[in-house]
């Protein structure tokens, strides 16, 4: 917790920002090891795959963009200092009459989990909780963040993908990035370079591990912690990973844009789906239990199909935000050499 | 007062440097990270909320053991923390690629710098 504390601190003082990223990725790894001695692995699962893993890899595709010093001076702000010391004193108040932690009975505890407990493992024949309130309980949840990762990938593909208009381009509205900062030529597809031999034998090791555990997170999240969104989060680690060791290229003849495009879209149908399948066999939108013969075997039927339909929308969202980073950076260095000739 | 709100504290610190360093900080990607320190607090929130003293995680044992039924932490704000994370990542890239075009049409990333820009403009 102190760690927590310490490394938070470091993150708001440290002037440069590449630094500040790493800390960041320190202070998410150190809240996914207390989220599992709070009890919650699931959480801590994603929390270290997604908060410790893509987000640093995205800061660090940002910072090749636009450059990882700050502004010089450090300067104190009285304002927000008074807000926020202000915003903490009222929460400290507030915490007093919060129940104590980790008593059985708070209220937290007794309103809908206990059925959750009680019930779920009759109810959905899953054994992990996290995964059959997830997936069948609050299905409608689930499903609307689902659309919210589909509708941010398809977002960041807009804003980074679009292309240059040709009319009157002046000198402020375009700056080439320094050189030196983004790689080589300001390129980052060609990061992978041919003599770097360890990460080539070692990647060549690592990823197939890497891609038959995601699949088992993702099909064993019924019974032990994990599932779509982990699954689909490691996949996409494994997919970047080999991107960064060889190149872009080599990876998109692997996966190609258009295959992204299609899967980003084909997960949130998929869930969708099961929905009205589910509503055509007479039951109600996403409501399993007529998927099968037997009510238990339909909600595994439907949770797994769900979770697949999850598992592939982050995987391809999140591809397609890596891509779309990384195409930027070529499209600005392709753009810098033109300007040289 | 003792030590059954420690967590709730940890909390509030981190969601005071959090906020201050969205607040206080010019530059947009600093800002970008302030927020992430601000949705990790929030999670940290939720799961001690959720947290049982002695029990275990939300997964189902069915062994020999039974000698009383096990006690399980609430797997409701794990869900609700779960589906957050995600969430909270694929926003941040959206955050983060408009920083990258901000840089491309202001040449710069700092905020005071671009207001400077628009008046001098």
């Amino acid at each position: 917790m102190l760690l927590l504390i310490a490394g938070t601190m470091s993150v708001l003082f440290v002037r440069n920002l590449f630094v500040a990223t790493m800390l960041l990725g320190i202070v998410s790894f150190t809240m996914a090891l207390i989220f599992i001695s709070l009890d919650a692995v699931d959480v801590a699962f994603t929390e270290a795959a997604v908060g410790a893993g893509i987000s640093t890899v995205l800061y660090i595709g940002t910072l090749a963009l636009v450059g990882s010093q700050e502004k010089d001076q450090l300067k104190f702000a009285p304002g927000p200092m008074v807000i926020c010391l202000a915003v903490g004193a009222v929460l400290y108040y507030a915490t007093y009459e919060m129940p104590r932690f980790g008593e059985a009975n708070n209220p937290v505890h007794t309103h809908v989990a206990p059925r959750y407990i009680n019930d779920s493992p009759t109810e959905i024949g899953v054994p992990n909780m996290v995964t059959s309130v997830l997936a069948s309980y609050r299905g409608y949840d689930t499903f609307g963040e689902t659309t919210v990762i589909f509708a941010a990938g398809i977002g960041v593909l807009l804003i980074l993908r679009q292309r240059r208009r040709r009319k009157n381009e002046d000198d402020e509205t375009d700056v080439p990035l320094d050189k030196g900062k983004t790689g080589q030529s300001g390129s980052l597809s060609g990061l992978g370079s041919q003599h770097d031999l360890i990460p080539h034998v070692i990647a060549k090791l690592l990823i197939p591990f890497i891609f038959v555990f995601a699949l088992y997170v993702q099909f064993h999240g019924d019974y032990g912690p994990g599932g779509g969104f982990q699954a689909g989060v490691i996949f996409a680690a494994g997919i970047i990973l080999y991107a960064l060791v060889f190149s872009l290229d080599y990876a998109r003849s692997v996966v190609s844009e258009k295959a992204i495009l299609f899967l980003i879209s084909a997960g949130v149908l998929l869930y969708g789906g099961v929905g009205v399948v589910s509503m055509m066999l007479g039951g109600n939108f996403l409501d399993y239990n007529v998927l099968a013969s037997d009510p238990v075997a339909g909600q595994h039927l439907g949770i797994l199909l769900v979770e697949l339909g999850v598992g592939i929308t982050v995987t391809a969202a999140m591809l397609a935000i890596f891509y779309a980073f990384v195409g930027r950076a070529d499209l600005i260095a392709a753009k810098a050499e033109q300007e040289e000739n | 007062m003792s030590f059954g709100f420690f967590n709730y504290w940890v909390f509030i610190i981190l969601l005071m440097i959090g906020l201050y360093t969205v607040m206080s900080r010019s530059n947009l990607v600093k800002k970008m990270i302030g927020l992430s320190l601000f949705q990790i607090s929030v999670f940290l929130f939720y799961i001690s909320m959720g947290k049982v003293s002695g029990g275990t995680a939300p997964i189902v044992v069915d062994g020999p053991l039974d000698t009383a039924a096990p006690i399980y932490s609430n797997p409701l704000p794990h869900v609700l923390i779960l589906t957050a994370i995600v969430v909270g990542i694929a926003t941040t890239a959206l955050g983060l690629s408009l920083v990258v075009r901000i840089r491309e049409s202001f040449g710069t990333i700092d905020e005071e710098e671009i207001l400077e820009m628009k008046d001098g403009a």
